[in-house]
């Protein structure tokens, strides 16, 4: 569960944060109203997941709301495959 | 009645929402045609005041030029107000397809196909020429209308990190297995001003067999030597395929927009694209008088130019005045402040010193990136220039911004 949490932090913080930026990323740090996770790249984290893991996350569980956290992530995950 | 208390309630819970976020929009009245100096109504019910205006995209200061007047009124006597038709059944005349082929020659493509409006364009251009085994490559900050486009289209998406090219390269390796792809940026971004590495991404797009969109909605008219567009700044001519860009900035600034390239491409959308087919035709007095602006554009350099030395000489005194801004050579001058509250607060401030201006943050950009975005036109005079530079040191003295850096704006004032 850890290494999950850890894949998920270690893809937002490679994709979608710039080479010298010191945020602090953890399981709590709000992703979507902070801005690091516009709807845009929203759907390039799902498409990771999807891939990473084999599942289909429908559109309708896409929500900002599922993706604010890493551990709303997780949760999400959760659902889909044994973690 | 279908429109009962549940929705009035749950729209008015939106407004509160919006409100309390204080991201609520307001409009100014304003009560005279485009132009440098302009009589606006602000706050609604207020005096009149005479600004000068310092947020519009009329780069090339021709939204209200006599010869592109004129050309409206002529389209408007000749081919009448609208034509009740979308392009294919009765709404193209033979105007049409004359700007068409004016703007194919300027853009230096091999054809174009006009849109209602830009936003129209990238929200119909997508879905085209892609499909579910395809893959979208996009620069993470390109504008609204073309994430909207993508959000209609089938294919894979990818975003790349803002101009981060080894980024770009990554996404490319990580696409190979798609059928066909198609790296998508704005020109000029429109809000830091910044150019896309129109060069970088031409090679690496040849390298990994993607095909390039560019929307340059931001610099046709007067980026490059002759203001044909990033493509020429960039010196990528012939190797972008697909360029949407708008009538509604530089080019008269009235409405309008188009996607063109590659031939096979325009041919496609001409078939297929949905605000094409389903919306109405561009009105024949907005034709005739974009008509107009190529011809002037075409014929000098001189508003492109005017527009260049005004942009170099306000960032250049800007800057020497203490202000912290993003570099650059567009017109677009962001001058940041970080704090959102500060940039409304001066943006205020200047319009009571006659400088009519916006502060822009969050959502509209990322939290902690608050600014007010000056635009420069071609219609502006030094005296222009000078006042709005003499008021925005004033202003800047006031709040004791000055010299100062982000760091220590963001001390003072906070993020």
């Amino acid at each position: 569960m850890d290494d999950v949490k850890q894949i998920i932090i270690d893809y937002i913080r490679k994709e979608f944060l710039e080479d010298d930026s010191d945020m602090e990323i953890n399981e709590n740090t709000s992703l979507i109203s902070s801005g690091i996770v516009d709807s845009f790249s929203m759907v390039s984290l799902k498409t990771f997941l999807e891939k990473k893991y084999k599942i289909q996350i429908p559109d309708t569980k896409a929500t900002p709301e599922a993706f604010d956290s890493v551990k709303h992530i997780m949760s999400l995950l959760k659902e889909y495959v044994n973690i | 009645m279908a429109y009962g208390s549940k929705a009035k309630e749950f729209y008015q819970n939106e407004l509160k929402n919006i409100a309390t976020a204080g991201l609520s929009k307001e409009e100014r009245y304003i009560r005279s045609p485009q132009g440098a100096d302009i009589k606006v109504e602000f706050p609604q019910g207020a005096p009149e005041m005479e600004v000068i205006n310092f947020c519009a995209n009329n780069y090339l200061g021709l939204s209200s030029h006599p010869e592109v007047i004129k050309a409206a009124h002529q389209g408007l006597d000749n081919r009448g107000y609208g034509m009740s038709s979308v392009r294919f059944i009765c709404g193209t005349q033979d105007i049409h397809r004359e700007l068409e082929r004016k703007l194919t020659e300027f853009l230096k493509t091999e054809d174009t196909i006009l849109f209602p409006s830009c936003m129209d364009a990238n929200a119909g251009v997508f879905d085209v020429l892609l499909d579910r085994e395809d893959a979208m490559i996009a620069d993470k900050l390109v504008h609204a209308s073309i994430v909207d486009g993508m959000r209609l289209c089938k294919a894979q998406q990818y975003v790349y990190k803002h101009s981060n090219m080894d980024h770009l390269k990554e996404k490319l390796k990580e696409s190979q297995e798609n059928r066909l792809r198609m790296i998508i940026t704005d020109g000029v971004f429109s809000m830091d001003g910044d150019i896309a590495k129109l060069d970088t991404i031409c090679d690496l797009a040849e390298k990994y067999d993607a095909m390039v969109l560019v929307d340059d909605s931001h610099s046709t008219g007067f980026v490059g030597k002759t203001g044909r567009g990033t493509h020429e700044h960039c010196g990528v001519i012939g190797r972008i395929d697909i360029i949407t860009t708008t009538l509604g900035k530089a080019l008269g600034g009235a409405s309008g927009g188009c996607v063109s390239g590659r031939k096979e491409i325009v041919d496609l959308l001409r078939q297929r694209a949905r605000p094409y087919l389903f919306s109405n035709t561009v009105p024949p007095v907005i034709v005739s008088a974009a008509s107009k602006v190529l011809d002037i554009i075409s014929r000098t350099t001189e508003r492109r130019d005017k527009l260049e030395k005004n942009t170099l000489y306000f960032r250049k005194k800007m800057t020497e005045a203490g202000f912290d801004i993003k570099e650059g050579i567009h017109p677009i001058a962001p001058i940041m402040l970080y704090n959102a509250k500060l940039s409304s607060d001066i943006a205020r401030d200047l319009y009571y010193e006659g400088i009519y201006v916006i502060g822009f943050f969050f959502p509209v950009v990322p939290r902690g990136e608050a600014r007010i975005r000056v635009q420069i036109s071609a219609d502006h005079e030094m005296t222009h220039l000078n006042k709005a530079i003499e008021a925005f040191t004033k202003i800047g003295r006031k709040y004791d911004i000055l010299g100062k850096n982000k760091k220590e704006i963001i001390e003072k004032y906070g993020m």
